[in-house]
């Protein structure tokens, strides 16, 4: 029953601590740049009072949320009441454990005995898979709190969020089969280690990009696509009953489920931690501060890098937001069915003829 | 061996078998017991992730995640929805008389019987635990065995759920001049 616990498992937890320190920072000045990004776009000041530039607002959001009413309505099943905004708040959290946040740190625990650890919290040989399980769960806390609340309205928002969710996550499955017939590996890591030197997936993969970034909104409940909150037809959809901090969690994941979206799509399709010359920062780094320091400097270069693409999409949803009317349900679940799922299976087709035809053809003129 | 000796012997896999295997049949008998059918569709998913983790212990990750996404995610989410629109919160007593309880019963201790009876005379396959090939259940060798040895069986059932999903489509489409709303 004895756990052995040595340097490589210390460093290893601390990374998984602060990975999850900084998603949940992420996702709390994600609420901060939300306000600052549409009152730079609708020409306004946006929140200035808390704090220096109002940074304290998101904590003063929070207050105000821990100190409102929780309220749990008369005929509710209170357990399933609970459960809904938790099981969002869990399936939010999980899916950052198998993205590749950086290439690795090197510690030496003795003389000639250099332990190197990944900058990841587990590195899974089906790292997408399980992406895409966790990401399929999170319709159950939308659905249970919907239905959970006893209210007609809230069922309907839940059900809308839901086949929402189902129908978009068939040609996200689609568009990252593309990927995977040409990298050949299940694990993130693996995917993002082959986009090594600018080989980027979005330029092999132009069209796959565009229908996982569609779906990456369509299952983030962000505008165009945030059809689950109506106000004029639903009330406040499948939270229409919640409030307090348990309205606070749902909120709060759609944020993280943002973040932990962009940095998928940093990963897949942008390079992860790979960036232009970064071989020639590391040569650099280690001839000028030794094997271990320079290491794990240019992997802290890396992860730097690799938080700049993912906050970049961040902020891409947030311009969408303030771009973009949104879409009728009809058309939303018309856009799924006919539209991307036959152009995401166009695309497995269209790889896999350059896979047997084009690349043959490409490398022999090379020769 | 007494009880804490037992206790004491255990390897951490160990400790996650018997406590996996607890919840397993704890949710797996909740779902008989529930009242209220969303709990019992809620305990049911809770069974089928109990029952990915004894994949995961087994070392068949392909197998778990596949379990999850499609069991969990997918077929039950399905479940869900049509509860959900039957409003099966009262309960429905009509349902419940003591024809429907004998048969019932007659009907579970069958099963129950049969497969007792298919427990005891069954042969368990025997395998040594030193030759064990342990990444047998990775993704990689079950795509091996998949595109190899069963590719017939494979590509037929692939041709089964095309002609189930154009069934589907064909079953829910809507007819010239037929409105829904």
């Amino acid at each position: 029953m004895a756990f052995s616990i040595d340097a490589a498992f210390i460093i290893k937890a601390i990374i998984i601590l602060l990975i999850f320190a900084i998603t949940l920072l992420i996702a709390t000045y994600s609420t901060y740049a939300e306000r600052k990004v549409a009152a730079f776009i609708q020409d306004r000041i946006g929140p200035n009072r808390a704090g220096p530039f109002g940074l304290l607002q998101p904590i003063a959001d929070a207050v105000k949320m821990f100190f409102k009413e929780d309220f749990i309505p008369s005929h509710a099943s209170k357990w399933l009441f609970i459960l809904g905004p938790c099981l969002s708040m869990l399936t939010a959290l999980m899916t950052s454990a198998v993205i590749p946040f950086g290439d690795s740190v090197k510690y030496e625990a003795a003389p000639g005995k250099v332990w190197d650890v990944a900058v990841q919290a587990i590195d899974v040989n089906i790292g997408i898979l399980y992406v895409f399980g966790v990401v399929s769960l999170g319709v159950y806390g939308i659905m249970v709190g919907g239905w959970a609340s006893n209210n007609k309205f809230s069922l309907l928002g839940a059900i809308r969020a839901a086949s929402q969710n189902i129908s978009y996550e068939i040609s996200m499955g689609l568009a990252i089969v593309a990927i995977l017939m040409m990298t050949g590996s299940l694990s993130i890591r693996h995917i993002v280690e082959q986009q090594h030197g600018g080989n980027w997936n979005i330029f092999y993969q132009p069209i796959g990009f565009v229908i996982f970034i569609t779906c990456a909104f369509a299952e983030c409940n962000r505008t165009p696509f945030d059809l689950p909150e109506c106000e004029t037809e639903l009330i406040g959809g499948y939270h229409t009953e919640y409030s307090s901090m348990k309205l606070g969690f749902y909120l709060f994941a759609e944020y993280i489920n943002m973040f932990v979206s962009s940095a998928m799509i940093a990963s897949l399709y942008f390079g992860g931690y790979n960036y232009p010359g970064m071989d020639w920062v590391q040569a650099k780094l280690i001839a000028a501060m030794g094997e271990i320091t320079g290491h794990n400097l240019a992997t802290l270069v890396g992860t730097l890098v690799f938080f700049g693409k993912s906050l970049f999409f961040v902020f891409f949803y947030m311009w969408v937001r303030w771009t973009l009317p949104r879409f009728r349900y009809d058309q939303l679940m018309n856009l799924g069915w006919k539209g991307l799922i036959p152009l995401a299976i166009v695309n497995v087709i269209l790889t896999g003829g350059a896979i047997l035809y084009l690349k043959p053809l490409v490398v022999s003129l090379l020769k | 061996m007494d009880f804490s000796t037992f206790i004491n012997n255990l390897t951490p896999a160990a400790i996650f078998f018997y406590v996996l295997s607890f919840l397993t049949i704890l949710c797996g008998l909740m779902v008989v017991l529930a009242r209220n059918p969303i709990h019992s569709v809620l305990f049911l998913i809770g069974t089928f992730f109990c029952l990915s983790g004894h994949y995961v212990l087994l070392n068949a990750q392909f197998l778990a995640a596949v379990n999850i996404i499609v069991y969990a995610g997918a077929i039950m989410v399905l479940f869900l929805f049509v509860i959900m629109f039957l409003n099966l919160k009262q309960e429905d007593e009509e349902s419940k008389t003591n024809l429907v309880k004998i048969a019932a019963t007659i009907v579970g201790g069958t099963l129950g019987v049969i497969m007792v009876g298919v427990l005891r005379k069954s042969q368990f396959g025997s395998y040594n635990p030193y030759e064990f090939d342990s990444q047998v259940g990775m993704v990689e060798s079950l795509g091996n065995v998949l595109y190899t040895d069963y590719l017939l069986p494979f590509e037929l059932a692939s041709v089964l759920f095309l002609i189930a999903m154009v069934g589907a489509v064909m079953l829910g489409r809507r007819e010239a001049g037929d409105r829904h709303f």
